[in-house]
C-alpha cells in the first residue's frame, strides 16, 4: 500500500488527504484473512455456514463457536477477530432485548442491523479506539419481510443480501452462490449447497484442518435460529466431500 | 416511594371526569367518549374531544388529568411517528399501548392518567388495551374507563356479546355512554365516537339533545 508510512494510517480519527480512513481499511484486511462465512437466503428461510479453521488438534471439537444466537429468530456469524465477533454478538443481543422491551414484538432484522451498524460506526470516529476487525452476517426471519440477510462491515455500513460471503474464500464463494437458483431452493437443499461451497473454497494447502459449522432458520426449525442437527450437517459434509472428489476426477 | 394518592389534582387543574370506552369487533374497533371537561364543579368545556389521534389507525381515550394525558399522548405520538419512518410500516396497537404503559408505570407516583388505547393493525386487526392508574396493561375485547364507567360495569357485562358487527357495536357504545353520562356528575355533554378499520377512521357525533331514550327512562 503506497500510503503506508505517510502517517495518516495510525488513527481512526484522521483522514488521509484523499479522504480515506486507513484504520478501517486495515480492519477489512483482518476480515480477509479469516475463515470463510457464507449465508444463503431461500424463499423458506436462511442458512449460515462457517469454515471454522482449527488452530490446534488439541482443541475440543465443537468449541469456540462462530455462529451466535442473537434472538430466537436471528443468528449472527462474524469473520475476523473472534473476540470482536463475540463482543458484537453480545451487543446485538442487548439491542434485540431493548427493542422487545420498547415495542413488545421481536425486532425486525433491518432495525437490528441498523443499530449494530451504528455501534460499529462509532468505533471509526475516535483516536482512542480501533474499528472492529470483523464483518458480521445477521440472518433471520421476521413476520413482516420474511427471511433476510444483512452484512455489517467494519465501517458500519450494512447491506441486505440474497446470498453473502465474507472471509478468505469470499470471491469464490460468491461466484458459487450466484450459480444457485435461490428462488426454487428448499431450505434443506440450501444446507447441502452451503456445505458444498464451504468445502470448495477451503484451501487445503494453506489451512489444514477446519470444522464445518452451520445454522438455519425456517419451517424445519419452527421459525427459530438453531444449529443444523449433527446428522444433517455430517450428511451435508459427506455429500460436499463427494462432490468435491467428483470434480477433482473430471 | 410516596403512597399513591388518586385524587391529587392541583387546585384548578383541569380534570377529565369522564366516561370513555372502546370495543373491538370483527372489522376493527369502536371508541367513544363523553365531552365534559371540568375544573371542580365548573364545566370548562362541554364539547371536548377526548378521542386522541396517535397514528393512522391508532387512537386513545383519555381520562384523568387533561394536562398529564395530553402530554403522554404527545410523547407516544412522537414515538409512533418516529417508528413508522424508521420501520417503513405502521406500528401495532400493542406497540402504542406498551409505550403508554412504560410511561405511566415509570411515573406512576406523579401522573393521574387512565388511558384506553385502541386501533387497527394489519397483523392483529381491531385491538383494545386498557392502561389504568398504576401502569398495568390489559388486552380486552372491550374496555370502559373514567369516573362514569363505574356506573355501567353491570350494563356492559350483561349486554356485550362476541361476534357483533359495526352497527350493533356502535349502538352498544352509544347506550353505555349515555347511561354513564346520566349518572355521573362529571360526565356529560355529547357523545363522540370513532370507528377505526382498515379503510380509515369514521367519526360519529351525537348531540346532547339526541342521546338515546334509554337514558331517559332512569328516574
Amino acid at each position: 500500500m503506497a500510503s503506508q508510512g505517510t502517517g495518516y494510517d495510525l488513527s481512526a480519527s484522521t483522514y488521509s488527504p484523499d479522504g480515506r480512513i486507513f484504520q478501517i481499511e486495515y480492519a477489512a484486511k483482518a476480515v480477509e484473512n479469516a475463515g470463510t462465512v457464507i449465508a444463503i437466503r431461500t424463499k423458506e428461510g436462511v442458512v449460515i455456514a462457517v469454515e471454522k479453521l482449527v488452530q490446534s488438534k488439541l482443541l475440543v471439537p465443537g468449541s469456540n463457536r462462530r455462529i451466535f444466537n442473537i434472538d430466537r429468530h436471528i443468528g449472527a456469524a462474524s469473520a475476523g477477530l473472534i473476540a470482536d465477533g463475540r463482543h458484537l454478538a453480545e451487543r446485538a443481543r442487548d439491542e434485540a432485548v431493548n427493542y422487545r422491551d420498547t415495542y413488545r414484538h421481536p425486532t425486525p432484522l433491518k432495525a437490528l442491523a441498523d443499530r449494530v451498524g451504528l455501534y460499529v460506526q462509532a468505533y471509526t470516529l475516535y483516536s482512542s479506539v480501533r474499528p472492529f476487525g470483523i464483518s458480521t452476517i445477521l440472518a433471520g426471519i421476521d413476520d413482516v419481510r420474511g427471511p433476510q440477510i444483512f452484512m455489517v462491515e467494519p465501517s458500519g455500513v450494512f447491506w441486505g443480501y440474497n446470498g453473502c460471503a465474507i472471509g478468505k474464500g469470499k470471491q469464490l464463494a460468491k461466484t458459487e452462490i450466484e450459480k444457485l437458483d435461490l428462488g426454487s431452493l428448499t431450505l434443506s437443499q440450501a444446507v447441502e449447497e452451503a456445505a458444498k461451497i464451504i468445502y470448495k473454497v477451503h484451501d487445503e494447502a494453506k489451512d489444514k484442518e477446519f470444522e464445518l459449522e452451520m445454522s438455519w432458520i425456517g419451517p424445519e426449525t419452527d421459525g427459530k435460529h438453531q444449529l443444523v442437527p449433527d446428522e444433517l450437517r455430517k450428511e451435508a459434509a459427506r455429500k460436499a466431500k463427494e462432490a468435491l472428489d467428483d470434480e477433482m476426477e473430471d | 416511594m410516596e403512597a399513591l394518592d388518586m385524587n391529587r389534582l392541583k387546585k384548578g387543574e383541569v380534570d377529565l371526569g369522564t366516561s370513555i370506552m372502546a370495543v373491538a369487533y370483527d372489522k376493527g374497533v369502536i371508541i367513544g367518549a363523553d365531552s365534559r371537561t371540568t375544573m371542580g364543579s365548573y364545566i370548562a368545556n362541554r364539547v371536548t374531544d377526548k378521542l386522541t389521534h396517535l397514528s393512522d389507525r391508532i387512537y386513545c381515550c383519555r381520562s384523568g388529568s387533561a394536562a398529564d394525558t395530553q402530554a403522554l399522548a404527545d410523547i407516544v405520538t412522537y414515538y409512533l411517528s418516529l417508528y413508522s419512518v424508521n420501520m417503513d410500516q405502521q406500528p401495532d396497537v400493542k406497540t402504542a399501548a406498551n409505550l403508554f404503559q412504560d410511561l405511566v408505570y415509570q411515573n406512576k407516583d406523579r401522573l393521574s392518567a387512565g388511558i384506553i388505547v385502541a386501533g387497527w393493525d394489519k397483523k392483529n386487526g381491531g385491538k383494545v388495551f386498557n392502561i389504568p392508574l398504576g401502569g398495568g396493561i390489559f388486552e380486552q375485547p372491550w374496555a370502559i374507563g373514567g369516573s362514569g364507567s363505574t356506573y355501567i360495569y353491570g350494563y356492559c357485562d350483561a349486554t356485550w356479546k362476541e361476534g357483533w358487527g359495526k352497527e350493533q357495536t356502535l349502538e352498544f357504545v352509544k347506550n353505555a355512554l349515555s347511561l354513564a353520562m346520566r349518572r355521573d356528575g362529571s360526565s356529560g355533554g355529547t357523545i363522540r365516537m370513532a370507528d377505526i378499520t382498515e379503510d380509515g377512521i369514521e367519526r360519529h357525533f351525537i348531540p346532547g339533545d339526541q342521546l338515546p331514550e334509554l337514558a331517559g327512562k332512569i328516574v
